[in-house]
C-alpha cells in the first residue's frame, strides 16, 4: 500500500485547477495506474480556496489525502501554498507558482499578504519557485497557467512514463493546442 | 470500457443503463451533477429540474405509479423537503422501481447542517444502500431498482460529498430497456385514506422481514476476512477509510445494503472476531442498533460523530497513530472565506441595505447568503430555504404584537423564492403581515452552478418553455400593484428609494431586482432585456482618492487598498456600484 503516491493541488477559485487534476489523472490513468482524485466543490468558486487531491498507485481506497502524507504540494497561488503545508510529506517537494490573489480580509485592509512566504517555504522543504502567471502571459494566455504548473508538476514527480503532448491535445480546443503544448514544455522546463 | 468518473457522474450513468425513463431533482450541492448529467441521454430519459425537492419527489413518484423507472436526486436537507411523499410512498410501495438520492454533506462543504440521512431509511422503512465508490454508486442504481421492484418499496440511494465529488474508475455496461409496466387501477394499494394505510403499514412491516432476510443474504453486505483480531463493520466511504488505514490487517465486514441491516450476518462477524469496531460518518447508525441487538462493539466512543471522517482520525482513535508533520506558523496565513463576485447583482443592493438602521433582515439559502458577510454584514439569519420570507413574517409579527419599534426584511433568491419562498409570501398577504420581501433575481439558480427554474425560460434538456413573470406573480397572490417595485439593483439610487418606499407601507410590499448573474451565459433574452454591454470598467483616480475606504466597504473582490484605492482591471466587469458609492467621484469608468 506503501506505493500510493499523493498529489496536492491548492489554489483559488478560477485558476483552472480541476481542469489540470483531469488532465493529470487521465495521464496516470493511461500509465496503467489505479486513481482517486477528489474536489472540494460549492462555496468556493466564489472566491474561496480550492484543492484538488489525486492518489494513484497499484490500488488506491482512499480518495483524500491526510496530514503529513502528500508527496507534492502543487500551488497555484503562493498563500495557499502555506495553508496545505502540514499536507505535505516530512520529505516532500513544493512546487510553487510565484503569483499573489489577495483574499477578502486582505482586500478591504484587515490583514496583510504574508511577506517572506517563499523563504518559509524554502526553509521548510524542496521547493520548486517560478512565476507560472508571467510564463502563460508570454504565450498568449494567462489562462495557460495551468498547464505550465501540470508540466511542472510531472518532472518534479518524475511522472516520464506517460506521453502528456497527447493528453493535453486531447483535452484542449484544437485552436489552443499548440499554446497549451508550449506551456506544458516550459513548465517542464521550470524543473530540474 | 473504463472511464474515470465522479459519484454524480456514475449514478447518472446507472440510471441510463438501468432503464430508467424519468427523472427529477432540485439543484443542490454536493447531488446537483446528477441530473445535469442525465440530462443529455435525452433520447433514453425524460429530465427535469423541479421548483423544489418535494415536487421533483412526487413526479418521480407519479412516474414510477404509471410504471416507469424513477428517479429523484436531492441533496440531504431536500429529503426534509420531500420527506411527507417519501413517508406514504414507503406505504403504497411502487409500480416501476423508483430510487431517492440523498446526497449528504459531512463537514459542510456547502450546507447549513450535517445530519445523517441513513435515518431516514430507517423512519420510513424504506430500503437503502450505500456505495462507496463511483463504479458502486453506477452498480447500486441498477441494484436498487431491482430491489424496489422486487420487495415494493422505495429506495434510498446514500451518498455523500466525498462519493458525489471524487473520481474512480468506472467499468460502463450498455443500457438495458425495461421498458414500462402496465398501469392498473389499484385504489387500496395507492390511496392512502386512513382504512387503506392500515393495511399497507402491515404490509411494509412485513417487506421490513423479507428485507432484512434478504440484507443477510446478498452480496451487497460482505465479509472480507483477514487477521480476525480486529474486525471492522463499515460502509460507504468510512470502508474506503478503513482499508487505508488497516489494510489486510484487519477483517471486514462491508455493508452496501444499511436497511435494513443484516442483524444475523453482523452477529456472526462479531462472533469470530476478538475485538469489535464500528467505523462510520457522522451518526452511530449501525452502531445504535447493533448495540440494541445485544453486539459488543466500539464505535463513537472512539470516532467522531461530528464533521467529515478521514482515514487520519480513524488512525488517531483508534491505533493512536499520528503522522509527523511539518511544523510553521499559521499565523502568517490569511483567511480566504468566499465572497459575492465582482459585479455580482447583490452587491449594490446590500450595500445599500447596510446603511440601513433598526432593521432585522432575514435570509435564505443561495449565493446571497454571503451578504451576511463582512463588509456588507447584512443578513441576520439564514434557516432553510424559504424561511426568509416566512421567518421575516413571524418576526414582523412579534416585534409587532409586542410593540417594538423594528421592521423586517427577507431576502430569497428567484429559484428560492419559486423553491418554497412564494408560501410564505402567501402567509404575508393572506395574514395581513408587513415585513417587505425582496426577491433577490438574478435570472439563474447561481450557487449551485448555473441551473434553470422556473423564471429563466428554459428547461434542464435546454427547450425553450413559459417564464414565470415574478411580478405577476407575486401581484396574482395579493400584493397590491403599488407596492411592488421592480429595480435594477446596480443603480444605488434606486435601491435606496425602493427600500424606504416598501418600508413606508401599511400593506404587504415586494422588492424585486432584476439583474442577470455577472456569471450567467446570456440568453437571448436576457441580451434583448439587459443588453450585452461594451467591455467597460472602473478606475480609481488617484488624484481625487481621499483614501476614505468607502468603496472598499461594498465588499468588491476587484477593490484592494494601499493608501488608495485600486481596481483590479482583469476582474472588474464595470457594475459602477463602488463609482456611485465614492462621495469624492474619485472612481471613473474607463473602456471602449
Amino acid at each position: 500500500m506503501k506505493e500510493v503516491k499523493n498529489i496536492l493541488l491548492v489554489g483559488v477559485g478560477g485558476q483552472g485547477i480541476i481542469l489540470a487534476s483531469k488532465i493529470l489523472s487521465q495521464g496516470l490513468i493511461s500509465a496503467g495506474y489505479d486513481v482517486k482524485m477528489s474536489e472540494v466543490h460549492g462555496m468556493a468558486q466564489r472566491g474561496g480556496s480550492v484543492t484538488t487531491q489525486v492518489r494513484f498507485g497499484k490500488k488506491v481506497y482512499s480518495p483524500i489525502i491526510g496530514k503529513g502524507q502528500a508527496d507534492i504540494v502543487v500551488s497555484f497561488e503562493k498563500m495557499e501554498t502555506l495553508r496545505w503545508l502540514d499536507h505535505l510529506k516530512k520529505n516532500g517537494k513544493i512546487v510553487v507558482n510565484d503569483y499573489e490573489i489577495p483574499s477578502a480580509p486582505i482586500l478591504v485592509g484587515d490583514a496583510k499578504y504574508p511577506q517572506n512566504l517563499i523563504d518559509i517555504l524554502k526553509e521548510k522543504a524542496d521547493t520548486t519557485v517560478f512565476k507560472a502567471a508571467e510564463i502563460a502571459k508570454e504565450l498568449g494566455n494567462i489562462k495557460t497557467m495551468n498547464v505550465v504548473m501540470l508540466g511542472a508538476l510531472t518532472k518534479a514527480m518524475g511522472l516520464t512514463d506517460v506521453d502528456w503532448e497527447t493528453i493535453v491535445r486531447s483535452n484542449v480546443k484544437e485552436k489552443f493546442v499548440d499554446m497549451n503544448i508550449n506551456a506544458l514544455r516550459k513548465g517542464m522546463e521550470q524543473v530540474k | 470500457m473504463k472511464k474515470f468518473l465522479t459519484g454524480n457522474e456514475a449514478v447518472a450513468r446507472g440510471a441510463y443503463e438501468a432503464g430508467v425513463t424519468f427523472a427529477s431533482a432540485y439543484p443542490g450541492t454536493p447531488s446537483t451533477e446528477i441530473l445535469e448529467n442525465i440530462a443529455p441521454y435525452k433520447e433514453y430519459m425524460y429530465s427535469e429540474w423541479a421548483p423544489n425537492e418535494k415536487v421533483a419527489l412526487e413526479t418521480a413518484i407519479g412516474a414510477s405509479i404509471a410504471g416507469a423507472r424513477a428517479l429523484a436526486a436531492m441533496k440531504h436537507v431536500g429529503v426534509n423537503v420531500a420527506a411527507d411523499p417519501l413517508f406514504t410512498y414507503s406505504y403504497t410501495g411502487v409500480n416501476g422501481g423508483l430510487v431517492l438520492v440523498s446526497a449528504d454533506d459531512p463537514g459542510m462543504h456547502s450546507s447549513q447542517n450535517e445530519q445523517d440521512n441513513r435515518y431516514y431509511a430507517k423512519f420510513s422503512k424504506v430500503a437503502m444502500v450505500e456505495p462507496s465508490d463511483s463504479q458502486e454508486a453506477k452498480d447500486f442504481v441498477k441494484t436498487a431498482l431491482e430491489i424496489s421492484e422486487k420487495y415494493d418499496t422505495p429506495v434510498l440511494l446514500r451518498l455523500t460529498t466525498r462519493i458525489c465529488h471524487s473520481k474512480t474508475l468506472v467499468e460502463l455496461g450498455e443500457r438495458e430497456e425495461v421498458g414500462i409496466k402496465t398501469y392498473k387501477k389499484n385504489i387500496p394499494k395507492y390511496v392512502a385514506t386512513p382504512a387503506n394505510a392500515r393495511v399497507l403499514h402491515i404490509k411494509v412491516e412485513e417487506r421490513l422481514k423479507q428485507l432484512e432476510k434478504f440484507s443477510n443474504e446478498t452480496d451487497l453486505n460482505k465479509i472480507e476476512w483477514n487477521d480476525s483480531k480486529i474486525g471492522i463493520v463499515t460502509s460507504g466511504i468510512a470502508y474506503q477509510y478503513a482499508k487505508e488505514v488497516f489494510g489486510d490487517d484487519a477483517s471486514y465486514l462491508k455493508l452496501g445494503f444499511t436497511h435494513p441491516l443484516p442483524m444475523k450476518k453482523i452477529k456472526e462477524f462479531a462472533d469470530k472476531v476478538e475485538i469489535l469496531y464500528v467505523i462510520e460518518e457522522l451518526e452511530p447508525y449501525m452502531e445504535e442498533q447493533m448495540k440494541a441487538a445485544g453486539i459488543k462493539c466500539i464505535g463513537k466512543e472512539s470516532i467522531p460523530r461530528i464533521g467529515e471522517l478521514n482515514p487520519d482520525i480513524i488512525a488517531k482513535a483508534i491505533l493512536n497513530e499520528e503522522r509527523p508533520i511539518i511544523e510553521y506558523s499559521e499565523d502568517e496565513i490569511v483567511g480566504r472565506p468566499p465572497t459575492l463576485c465582482a459585479g455580482c447583482p447583490h452587491r449594490g443592493f446590500f450595500y445599500m441595505l447596510s446603511k440601513k438602521k433598526n432593521v432585522m433582515i432575514t435570509g435564505d439559502i443561495g449565493c446571497y447568503t454571503l451578504g451576511s458577510a463582512q463588509p456588507l454584514s447584512s443578513m441576520d439569519t439564514c434557516i432553510c430555504m424559504g424561511a426568509s420570507v416566512s421567518a421575516g413574517h413571524g418576526a414582523q409579527k412579534a416585534f409587532e404584537f409586542n410593540k417594538v419599534d423594528k421592521k423586517v426584511i427577507g431576502v430569497i433568491g428567484d429559484s428560492t423564492f419559486f423553491h418554497s419562498g412564494i408560501t410564505g409570501l402567501m402567509d404575508i398577504v393572506y395574514n395581513k403581515g408587513n415585513a417587505v420581501t425582496v426577491i433577490l433575481d438574478n435570472r439563474i439558480t447561481g450557487m449551485t452552478g448555473h441551473q434553470e427554474n422556473p423564471g429563466t425560460g428554459y428547461t434542464l434538456q435546454g427547450e425553450k418553455t413559459h417564464a414565470i413573470n415574478i411580478p405577476m406573480l407575486c401581484e396574482a397572490i395579493g400584493v397590491k400593484n403599488e407596492n411592488i417595485f421592480v429595480i435594477n439593483p446596480l443603480n444605488l439610487d434606486a435601491c435606496n428609494k425602493a427600500i424606504d418606499d416598501a418600508l413606508s407601507r401599511e400593506e404587504p410590499a415586494v422588492i424585486i431586482t432584476e439583474w442577470p448573474c455577472v456569471l450567467k451565459k446570456l440568453s437571448t433574452e436576457d441580451i434583448e432585456k439587459f443588453g450585452k454591454g461594451k467591455r467597460m470598467i472602473c478606475k480609481v483616480d488617484e488624484e481625487k482618492c481621499k483614501a476614505c475606504r468607502i468603496c472598499t466597504k461594498t465588499g468588491c473582490p476587484a477593490i484592494s487598498f494601499d493608501k488608495k484605492a485600486k481596481i483590479n482591471e482583469d476582474m472588474c466587469v464595470g457594475c459602477d456600484v463602488c463609482l456611485q458609492a465614492c462621495p469624492f467621484d474619485a472612481i471613473i469608468k474607463v473602456g471602449e
